[in-house]
């Protein structure tokens, strides 16, 4: 479950925005306990997507800047990413297969 | 064929699956996200006995998840998309599998009501929340509204006093649901204010909420109060979704069941938020769950 790509406000730009894959970043905190049942959905979508679409996640708590940039009140949230772009922002826990079809779509 | 299926991974599911396996039922345990509900999103239990000094649903969740595996159930995360309850073969299809069984227990617990109010899903997301622990952190020295007035309202009203500046408890009644220690709390708290015999009818703000409009239910006076967040704990609505053409429902939706947590088809069981009842608390669940499990292997054995 330690294994996912962890993101920080001084990465963000360069392992998300700039990333040549389209990416999801699961914006979560330690203080959250539906946070912590959708992470190891998460952790097994970022297995099962390697290569294809960069799944990471980025802790609110230690990171401050980009969960007010996109205007983040809850948490989770996962949003996808295009080309750096948003195409789509998930508020709350989700099942793998609403995660999956999501990502499918981004392929 | 399985002996039983139990349908939710929560305190009733655990506990049923518990009592399963040490019955040494063949059970599978089916989650459609992780072990815990409900009960994840809750800060501090402090009315579940055995613990004085309370503990965090997760950790909660997190020791019976233990238990239940120590006895050699493993939680199966897939999620059910279709039963067939009726005659002696239960049937439970998922996203990734199809089981039978002879019998079932749903244990599917509930969701937080929705407020229905105009903003309210454009808004979600935005500064509207159903889960204090989760997004209060958001808050800080900032203005929030609650709606609600029973234990889930008032403690989360608590839990946000650590953020915020100010939250507002409002209430379509004169007086509080809420357990009376609770009551207490919230009223000795400086920065939560009651707005009474009131229900907001409107979420404003497009890209973030901004403020709620009210109306007084006496008067019938409607006024604008600004805020920056608003959380909803208004009740619970079942997750009856599969069941609700095979079995008998109350009026708000949850399973009906006799004493022995036997719903109106043999063979099926509930248990836990999901289920017609007074009272919905981890300790009434574990209870429920024991029962149903019990139940359960019981009516196995009579049919063989």
């Amino acid at each position: 479950m330690g294994d996912v790509l962890q993101v920080t406000d001084d990465s963000f730009e360069d392992e998300i925005i700039k990333s040549d894959l389209p990416a999801m970043v699961d914006f979560w905190a330690e203080w959250c306990g539906p946070c912590k049942m959708v992470g190891p959905v998460v952790a097994e979508l970022a297995q099962e997507y390697e290569g294809k679409i960069k799944i990471a996640k980025m802790d609110v708590d230690k990171n401050r800047e980009t969960p007010v940039k996109f205007g983040i009140r809850n948490i989770p949230t996962l949003i996808m990413f295009k080309s750096g772009e948003v195409v789509q922002t998930i508020v709350g826990a989700q099942t793998k297969s609403q995660l999956d079809e999501a990502l499918k779509k981004l392929l | 064929m399985e002996d039983l299926i139990i349908i939710g991974a929560a305190p009733a599911g655990l506990t049923a699956g518990l009592y399963a396996a040490r019955a040494r039922l063949k059970t599978v345990l089916l989650e459609k996200l992780s072990p815990g509900g409900q009960l994840v999103s809750t800060d501090r239990i402090e009315n579940y006995p055995g613990f004085p000094d309370g503990i965090s649903g997760f950790e909660l969740v997190d020791r019976m998840r233990r238990q239940v595996e120590k006895f050699g159930l493993e939680i199966r995360i897939q999620e059910v998309t279709r039963l067939e309850l009726t005659g002696d073969r239960k049937v439970v299809v998922t996203d990734q599998a199809e089981f039978e069984a002879r019998a079932v227990i749903l244990a599917c617990g509930a969701a937080p009501r929705k407020l229905g109010i105009e903003g309210e899903e454009a808004l979600t997301g935005k500064g509207v929340s159903y889960c204090a622990t989760c997004d209060g952190p958001f808050y800080r020295d900032q203005e929030v509204a609650v709606i609600g007035g029973g234990d889930s309202a008032v403690e989360e009203s608590l839990f946000l006093t650590r953020f915020a500046k100010k939250v507002y408890l409002i209430h379509r009644r004169n007086e509080l649901r809420a357990t009376r220690l609770l009551q207490e709390r919230a009223f000795a708290s400086e920065k939560i204010s009651p707005v009474w015999d009131t229900i907001p009818i409107r979420i404003t703000g497009s890209t973030a909420v901004e403020g709620l409009d009210l109306k007084n239910v006496k008067t019938g006076e409607v006024s604008h109060l600004p805020v920056d967040g608003v959380f909803a704990f208004i009740g619970y609505e079942p997750n009856n979704a599969l069941v609700r053409d095979q079995l008998d429902l109350d009026e708000r939706g949850f399973i009906r069941t006799n004493h022995d947590m036997e719903t109106s088809v043999s063979g099926v069981f509930a248990a836990g938020d999901v289920r017609s009842k007074m009272l919905r608390q981890v300790s009434t669940a574990v209870g429920e769950g024991a029962t149903a499990a019990f139940a359960a292997e019981k009516y196995i054995g009579s049919l063989e």
